[in-house]
């Protein structure tokens, strides 16, 4: 096992783009292997790598982890991204607990038919801009700080900036009522690890397209539809 | 506010019955505030406890936390649940994120509509029985210790048996192939905190009865 941790999971975002940004921002290289075929999927499994039979798996300091949330807790907490004490991790808790609710949202927005897309797409905005928007304005607006824990740059921040990207992909002004969050987005994109991430050429992942959804049905046997939410 | 965490839910299991499970394993008293109408839940977004309009909510140590992950890792850690050092806490958090998954489709299964539960039962006993309870009966058997991680109580042995004891509501036998869970369960029934906690009384939820669930959808639809 290589020294970098190696990521499994298919060549596009899912549950694994937030582990992308969180090592990015770690300043933490990483390797990829991208599941293509039902094949691979198969021999990971008869492998035993996979704990739940599923991906996301990274292979990181001797371990074969999953669960996505797992997986970001522990880089959090390895790369001192998860505030200083008890309280300010329980706070960034929640906030991602926030951000991971509506980037959910959007998770399920490739897999669903075009019906479906359309009220999907303004039901993401509602959310965003009614219930979760506000809140991260709002914590922003209240001390004044740069970040949004602790005066200092956590999981948090880079989730946020990460979901509010995503947003913007499905409606582009939507930042238009959030002059904090404008702000923000504008602050945490120059952090260099994070620039460097957005730049062209980096590991994160485009927009879903259709071949990312018949990659992921195939080698899942994921045949069913979605439903809106 | 009073010097016990405060719990704000309906009275029902739901997504607060994990949080229940662990306090009371930490040996922690709580208290607890039912919505038992949809006015009750406007009244408290409305009064801004609600950091997303959500419950779970619990009231402890000056925070309004909610999301349930937020409140647990926080309960777990305040108690020592949480395993000693960063690599057991990786291996507790995969395991209670799976049991997370496991108990997400065991409590949705009373709020689907009638034509859609014969599906999801199956689904949700096949995924108990192929996908996770092997799972925990190979960790078991592989170190041979009496719980999940680092040979010391931890939230993840606390919701294992949450959720043996939810799978076995819908199928009475389904531990039948799996021994050191057996063995597990007993053993953990036995702990002092969590005795008291299945004994009639204690603050743990029933299952959802028809009048239990047409409440709550009185409530949040």
């Amino acid at each position: 096992m290589s020294a970098k941790p190696k990521l499994y999971y298919f060549d596009g975002r899912g549950k694994m783009e937030s582990i992308r940004w969180l090592l990015a921002a770690a300043g933490v290289e990483f390797e990829e292997e991208f599941l293509e075929t039902r094949d691979q999927y198969e021999k990971l499994l008869q492998g035993g790598s996979l704990l739940f039979q599923q991906v996301p798996m990274v292979e990181i300091d001797g371990m074969r982890m999953v669960q996505t949330r797992a997986i970001l807790s522990y880089i959090a907490a390895k790369y001192n991204l998860y505030g200083k004490d008890l309280k300010e991790r329980a706070l960034i808790d929640m906030y991602v607990g926030g951000t991971d609710d509506l980037m959910g949202f959007i998770l399920v927005f490739p897999f669903l038919s075009a019906e479906d897309k359309e009220k999907q797409r303004a039901f993401i905005v509602q959310k965003a801009t009614s219930r979760y928007f506000p809140v991260y304005e709002k914590v922003l607006k209240d001390h004044g700080q740069d970040f949004l824990v602790g005066n200092s740059f956590s999981w948090a921040d880079v989730h946020l900036l990460e979901a509010i990207l995503m947003v913007e992909e499905k409606k582009s002004d939507v930042l238009s009522g959030f002059p904090q969050l404008q702000a923000f987005k504008a602050r945490i994109s120059s952090i260099p690890a994070i620039k460097k991430f957005l730049e062209p050429g980096s590991q994160r992942k485009p927009v879903p397209d259709d071949k990312y959804v018949e990659t992921v049905r195939r080698v899942l046997r994921m045949y069913y539809d979605m439903k809106a939410n | 506010m009073s010097g016990k965490p405060k719990l704000h839910y309906f009275n029902g299991r739901g997504r607060m019955e994990p949080i229940r499970w662990l306090l009371a394993a930490a040996g922690v008293e709580f208290e607890e505030s039912y919505l038992e109408t949809k006015d009750d839940l406007t009244k408290l977004q409305k009064g801004g406890s609600l950091l997303f309009q959500q419950v779970p909510m619990v009231e402890i140590d000056g925070m309004k936390l909610v999301q349930t992950r937020a409140i647990m890792n926080y309960i777990a850690t305040k108690y020592n649940l949480c395993g000693k050092d960063l690599k057991e806490r990786a291996l507790i958090d995969m395991y209670v994120e799976g049991l997370f998954d496991l108990n997400e489709l065991l409590m949705t299964y009373e709020f689907l509509p009638a034509d859609k539960k014969e599906q999801h039962f199956a689904n949700m006993l096949d995924k108990a029985e192929n996908r996770y309870f092997p799972v925990f009966e190979k960790v078991l058997k592989d170190h041979g210790k009496d719980f999940l991680v680092g040979n010391q109580l931890s939230r993840a042995d606390v919701q294992l048996l949450e959720v043996i004891l939810m799978a076995e509501e819908y199928k009475a036998d389904i531990l039948a192939k799996f021994p050191l869970l057996q063995s597990f369960k007993a053993r953990m029934s036995a702990i002092p905190n969590i005795k008291k906690f299945l004994q009639p009384g204690s603050q743990r939820k029933p299952l959802a009865d028809k009048n239990a669930v047409a409440k709550v959808m009185k409530i949040f639809y």
